[in-house]
């Protein structure tokens, strides 16, 4: 693996990692959103 | 060039997505934002007030990423710009416009699920204000770029308070005044010192149109109705004491700055002391009063 190769790899892990972190915190959002929703309603 | 350069597809880095939303811009348009959900009289559920404030902070990013896809030309001429991932090649224009669209589309989405679908389509009419009006329409066509295209990134204290209230009333659109009016002198007195890269690349600000004397007259101009605008609310029963002395003080502290830029005569970076002083100010001005119209609903005098 060249050096471009392992840079693009690096870059594709990294953002992998944030874009999963980011989707578990929307999931986690969206759970929050809808508890606090309910709330309001009841 | 090597093939290699050529064929690579390009990857960017997440600092240089982050980059595209412009998160120094993003901080005062989330404060504005959160001081207008504050100076609410209702109070919101906490969870909705994050995600009200995240989707006002994603609206700035998404309208920040379509300004700098469109820009990406003009980016590359001027010094202050030309590091941006765009323009640098770290990026390709098409990433910058999905990515743009795609949280444009999600931050409006989510605020109207979150909060109500009134403050979401005030975030929607201030990405399309700033995207359309301002960086399509305005910016490489008029001087009164600012004046006009200002007016996006006065939404948000309204979208903070919308999305409290579910309604606007007289208080954000004085809030929302303040902020418009506040945007001529902050950006001429800033484009007095970098007139240089706004001329070379030909981008019509009030400076390289109509000189420096113009310039510093508008500024003032400007400053007197923003000094009038942002003390009304405490004459008009809106805010207590506390808001009305600190705006009072910084609105004095604010034309006697513009007055020095008033009195400057230096056409040279060098001599524009005034000015520098007058652009870092404007930034504390707009925080400290809007840090003030929050502090007054919830510690009145």
């Amino acid at each position: 693996m060249n050096p471009d190769e392992q840079e693009i790899r690096r870059r594709q892990r990294s953002r992998a990692i944030i874009m999963g972190v980011l989707l578990a915190a929307f999931a986690v959002l969206v759970y929050a959103i809808t508890i606090a929703k309910m709330g309001l309603r009841g | 060039m090597t093939s290699t350069t050529i064929t690579t597809p390009k990857i960017a880095d997440w600092r240089d997505i982050l980059a595209l939303t412009k998160p120094r811009v993003m901080s005062l348009v989330v404060f504005t934002g959160l001081a207008g959900m504050l100076a609410a009289p209702v109070p919101i559920h906490p969870v909705l007030g994050f995600t009200a404030i995240l989707c006002i902070a994603l609206g700035a990013g998404a309208a920040a990423a379509l300004n700098m896809w469109y820009e990406a030309d003009l980016d590359a001429l001027m010094k202050r710009t030309a590091s941006r991932p765009l323009p640098a090649g770290r990026m390709d224009r098409e990433s910058a416009l999905h990515f743009g669209v795609g949280l444009s589309f999600f931050s409006v989405l989510l605020m109207g699920l979150a909060a109500n679908w009134l403050t979401a389509g005030i975030l929607a009419l201030s990405i399309l204000f700033y995207v359309l009006v301002y960086t399509v329409w305005l910016k490489r066509r008029t001087p009164q770029n600012i004046v006009i295209g200002g007016a996006a990134g006065a939404f948000p204290p309204v979208i903070g308070w919308a999305a409290a209230t579910g309604d606007v009333t007289l208080l954000p659109i004085l809030l929302f005044a303040t902020i418009f009016l506040w945007t001529p002198p902050h950006f001429w007195a800033l484009s007095l010192f970098v007139r240089s890269d706004y001329a070379s690349a030909g981008v019509p600000m009030l400076p390289v149109v109509a000189g420096e004397a113009a310039t510093r007259r508008q500024i003032f101009l400007y400053t007197l109705p923003m000094v009038a605008v942002s003390v009304a609310p405490w004459p008009l029963g809106l805010t207590g004491a506390l808001y009305g002395i600190v705006a009072a003080g910084l609105g004095l502290a604010f034309l006697f700055l513009s007055m020095l830029v008033l009195g400057n005569k230096a056409v040279e970076p060098a001599g524009m002391k005034p000015e520098k002083r007058l652009f870092a100010f404007s930034i504390i001005y707009l925080f400290v009063l809007f840090g003030a119209v929050a502090v007054d609903r919830w510690l009145p005098l």
